[in-house]
């Protein structure tokens, strides 16, 4: 009997630093996640009116993306093309262009194609802060002003039918 | 020469550490300025993980640090600025995770860890008699130390 209890606790170490070491330390789930969209208002690019707020998101009645990315962002040129076959599909994205000036968010849009409704321009990074944002691009799937998913970084090739149509479906 | 050269340039280069969080919009109230900073000292940046976000100079972290000052200015307390924080990044943000249900393994794992360690120690030291009961001396050994105690009453 005492010899099996180093042997258990060996197994009991060994299972737990396997499903720690598992995880993966860059994926930090979201505060908000069935919370409403925090409060914001947003400038359209290109124009000086506040028209892109939280209740935008919150008349929306079908499930609807809201995208964070910024022109400066390697990894936002990777998801984009996803991003438009997401409207192809029938979508409806709205985007927030994350400390960006106007004229490179134009310029962006117009090389790689606009999926996006509307555009905020959140300069200063505040209405990020808000929605817990830290690195870029990050994705977030909204039903009634509800936040249900939250996606950090590109949207790449391997997760987007398996586990982000998926997901999208789901929460409709 | 070269050597006086070298501590010159090492002096230089670790002045640059000095800079690291300090920040332009600094409060002018020295004593608000000391509550915001120990208050970034516990709060972690989330682009570097391992670091606080006064160590860090990643954009994100200089955002929060003029935030943590926003909300003191606005006079949050200190508890209040840490729930500003948790509310939109978890728990996580914070460095000390916090004593509750989930975390209770963790605090108190350390403490399991060493008493598992000292009973270890105590049944092998057991086991190889390092704890028994002394035996008497035996004759040489009693004669030896009667010699060496009437020599120390000399003295």
């Amino acid at each position: 009997m005492n010899k099996f209890i180093p042997f258990a606790i060996f197994c009991a170490i060994s299972l737990a630093l396997y499903v720690g070491l598992s995880l993966n330390p860059s994926n930090i789930p979201s505060e908000l996640i069935n919370d409403p969209v925090p409060e914001f208002a947003l400038t359209e690019v290109g124009s000086d009116t506040a028209s892109f707020s939280s209740e935008t998101l919150a008349t929306e009645e079908d499930v609807i993306i809201m995208n964070f990315f910024a022109s400066w962002c390697a990894p936002c040129y990777v998801e984009h093309p996803f991003l438009m076959e997401l409207k192809n599909r029938g979508y409806k994205i709205y985007g927030v262009a994350y400390k960006d000036r106007a004229r490179n968010i134009t310029r962006f849009l117009e090389e790689q194609g606009n999926p996006y409704t509307q555009v905020g321009a959140d300069e200063n990074g505040r209405v990020g802060i808000e929605f817990g944002v830290y690195g870029m691009p990050e994705t977030y799937i909204i039903k009634n002003g509800i936040i249900k998913y939250k996606h950090i970084g590109p949207i790449l090739e391997m997760q987007f039918e398996d586990e982000f149509i998926p997901i999208l479906e789901s929460a409709r | 020469m070269r050597i006086i050269a070298t501590f010159i340039c090492f002096f230089a280069m670790s002045l640059a550490a000095l800079a690291v969080g300090v920040d332009e919009g600094r409060l002018t109230d020295p004593a608000q300025e000391a509550r915001a900073q120990d208050i970034m000292k516990q709060l972690r940046c989330l682009v570097c993980q391992n670091e606080s976000i006064v160590d860090s100079n990643a954009a994100l972290a200089k955002d929060l640090r003029m935030i943590v000052r926003e909300r003191i200015t606005l006079g949050d307390s200190d508890q209040q600025v840490l729930d500003f924080m948790t509310s939109r990044y978890g728990d996580w943000v914070l460095l000390k995770p916090p004593f509750e249900g989930a975390t209770i393994v963790l605090w108190f794992s350390p403490l399991i860890l060493l008493l598992v360690g000292f009973y270890v120690v105590y049944r092998n030291l057991k086991k190889q008699k390092f704890i028994t009961t002394a035996e008497p001396l035996s004759r040489d050994e009693q004669a030896r130390l009667k010699e060496l105690l009437t020599e120390a009453d000399d003295c």
